[in-house]
């Protein structure tokens, strides 16, 4: 039996829809975005949504666990919501609904739909960069977005306070949403980024976080999704790393009942520091995946990664880290590790670490472990009057801790340390 | 008062589907401190675990009672709250776990399981101070993870103040003594004396006379394959000390 070629991998319900909106979509621009996103809209073509053949999509298969795509959210004008003190961006149903008030010298806000409207080559190139570009959700966010912001900060401008970006969305119908944004860290600039996610309908979010940091700049990204997280979520974050700059990212995962998130990250100039770290709270039949793609493109660059999950119910885990050492980049300093904590029988937990180096000179390693709580550890702290519950909480608190710890700004630590604790709570 | 605190009686315990306590019968009253001593392997730790209800020691037969109740059946907080502690032979290490949160924790566990009021921050600093000043404990052992990289003695000393601060109605300790330098082991020794009350009991597990010079026990008793083979006086130490258990390990074998 032959198999007829089939270029187009349109298939199921859900491609169909997808391939609907593409065909949709309002007439872009001629100029290098609209080009752009016809690339990106032909990659999904070609592709369709990713299954367990396409190995970075192995655990994740996206085909059979998105059955249908709801319809685009409509850009509606009562996404509105009032301003708040600091500076904090809203995106409402995939809109731009709130930009701060006010915003210190060097730092610029832009919705990204102004933006689109009037960018050129460079700009163009910034949003779409080649980077992760051959995923194909990746490509149906880059194909679909219309809106999301655009923060840049100028060269050695400090920013002390942490910038939002909130996305969330009006009460109704289920809706799906193709929110983009993009970060331009200046040379020497130095910037806290926390990236939160709500929702306040059933939604499918695809929403794509693009940072680019110049010599020397200093950029600390923390995302958080977590009470009344998307349902389902694929969250693709691209980096492109500058030399001697410093990007550390942590994330804070629980709630939701799928969750992709999907770090490209290149390091482009010598001696850049690069932390991706993260804890994942799994619970019911949650299943969220990690799968970060580390890019040492140039010599002398060090990248740290740390991954905790925890895990019950029958809930699914996954970590993928693929650390690339291209030829040149000599002197790499790369760790990475992922642990995790199974507390029920039917909780499960896949691990892909991968190095792949091509150059001689570097230091690179990786390890993965999961087990379940110290029953020895447990009596120890029994015998001294414990309740089981709370001795649990102590322990895997503190398993917890270790990553956030990592987090740099004290606010944001403490509130991921909050949501650790809240959501120990919901398991009792 | 002449009642047994702490009663076991014909007590029947296996690990590992192997039989090591056999048939062990003591009785600790109020204000009383037993001593317990025995060679390796005799099962001394395995009674201790037993006591304070580690899971996977299977009591077959016999009890034991805290006051009259049976604690077999409760879990190990349980038995904590109703006042039982086990200074460990071998304590855990806890790494995430600041030792100074640790303690807090657990004295505020043990109060909320009694009804009592949880202690105050400046409380709390206050009694934990007083009583590691007493134990030679530093400060800055108290900011580092629950006897993570302690050495063999600080982890003994640590255990003791644990004890102090719990203040336990019936404290077993196993092996306090063993990583204890001579120093360390007068000061530990005057910690558990501090608490010695007529309300109070002990059962002290060692291998050493020396420690009881320090804590003077009102009995001695020598566990042998898995029984007490032999009660006796503080003087009954001081014989083993000079002949070994030679006499009672023939008896039991
Ligand atoms: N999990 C287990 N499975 C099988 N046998 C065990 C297990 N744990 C302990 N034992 C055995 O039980 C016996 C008693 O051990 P226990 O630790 O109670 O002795 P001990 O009197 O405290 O010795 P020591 O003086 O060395 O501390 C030993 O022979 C030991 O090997
Ligand atoms: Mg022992």
């Amino acid at each position: 039996m032959t198999v007829a070629a089939r270029p187009a991998q349109i298939r199921t319900e859900a491609e169909t829809a997808l391939a609907g909106f593409l065909a949709a979509r309002p007439e872009v621009q001629n100029g290098p975005a609209g080009e752009a996103q016809r690339k990106a809209a032909g990659v999904f073509a070609l592709k369709g949504l990713p299954h367990r053949r396409v190995e970075a999509w192995h655990y994740t298969d996206l085909r059979s666990l998105m059955r249908e795509a709801w319809p685009l959210a409509a850009a509606s004008a009562s996404a509105k919501a009032p301003a708040r003190e600091g500076l904090r961006v809203m995106i409402i149903d995939g809109v731009c609904a709130v930009l701060p008030a006010s915003s210190p010298p060097g730092i610029k806000f832009t919705a990204l739909r102004d933006a689109m409207a009037s960018g050129g080559g460079t700009f163009a190139a910034q949003l779409f960069p080649d980077i992760g570009a051959d995923d194909s959700p990746a490509a149906l966010n880059a194909a679909l977005a219309r809106d999301g912001v655009v923060i840049e900060i100028a060269a050695g401008v400090k920013a002390d306070a942490p910038i939002e970006i909130h996305f969330t969305t009006s009460a109704g119908a289920p809706r799906s949403e193709y929110p983009r944004c993009l970060v331009i860290a200046g040379a020497g600039s130095s910037l806290t980024l926390s990236e939160t996610h709500a929702s306040a309908a059933r939604v499918q979010r695809n929403s794509a976080l693009v940072c680019w940091l110049s010599e020397g700049a200093q950029v600390e990204h923390v995302f958080h999704t977590g009470d009344a997280a998307p349902e389902q979520h694929i969250a693709t974050l691209l980096g492109d790393i500058g030399a001697g700059a410093g990007f550390q990212s942590f994330a804070l995962v629980a709630g939701g009942s799928l969750l992709r998130r999907q770090c490209f990250i290149r390091q482009s100039g010598e001696r850049a520091k690069i932390g991706l770290r993260g804890v994942s709270l799994l619970k019911g039949k949650q299943h969220a995946d990690t799968t970060l793609v580390i890019d040492h493109a140039v010599p002398r660059g060090e990248s740290r990664e740390l991954f905790k999950h925890i895990i019950t119910g029958s809930a699914s885990g996954v970590f993928q880290g693929k650390v690339l050492v291209r030829p040149h980049a000599q002197k790499t300093d790369g760790g990475m590790k992922s642990q995790t904590l199974l507390l029920s029988g039917e909780a499960a937990m896949s691990n892909k670490p991968e190095l792949e180096i091509f150059a001689d000179d570097v230091v690179c390693g990786h390890g993965a472990t999961v087990g379940q709580l110290d029953t020895d550890q447990l009596f120890y702290l029994m015998t001294r009057g414990l309740p089981k519950a709370q001795a649990e909480g102590l322990l895997i608190e503190a398993f917890a801790r270790e990553a956030i710890e990592f987090v740099g700004n004290g606010d944001l630590r403490e509130s991921c340390a909050a949501a650790l604790t809240r959501w120990l709570e919901t398991l009792n | 008062m002449n009642k047994s605190m702490l009663e076991i009686r014909n007590l029947h315990a296996s690990v590992g589907g192997k039989e090591i306590l056999k048939g062990l019968t003591l009785s600790v009253k109020a204000g009383e401190v037993a001593a317990v001593m025995g060679p390796n392997g005799s099962g001394k730790s395995t009674l201790s675990y037993v006591i304070a209800g580690r899971a996977g020691y299977e009591v077959t037969q016999g009890d034991v009672l805290l006051d009259g109740e049976s604690v077999l059946a409760m879990a190990p907080n349980e038995r904590a709250a109703k006042g039982l502690f086990l200074a460990f032979q071998y304590p855990l290490e806890i790494p995430g776990v600041t030792t100074h949160t640790f303690l807090r924790t657990a004295m505020n566990a043990q109060r909320r399981a009694r009804g009592e009021a949880e202690l105050t921050t400046a409380d709390f600093m206050k009694v934990m101070n007083a009583a590691s000043g007493k134990l030679g404990i530093a400060r800055d052992m108290l900011r580092r993870g629950l006897n993570v990289g302690f050495s063999g003695g600080e982890k003994k000393r640590l255990e003791v103040l644990q004890m102090a601060l719990l203040e336990p109605r019936f404290g077993i300790l196993d092996e306090t003594d063993s990583g204890l330098d001579i120093d360390a082991l007068r000061i530990v020794a005057e910690g558990v004396n501090a608490l010695r009350t007529k309300e109070r009991g002990f059962l002290v597990i060692t291998h050493y006379q020396r420690l009881l010079d320090h804590i003077v026990p009102d009995s001695v008793h020598v566990l042998s394959a898995g029984r007490i083979v032999k009660s006796g006086g503080k003087e009954l130490a001081h014989e083993l000390e000079k002949n070994g258990y030679r006499d009672y390990v023939a008896d039991a074998a």
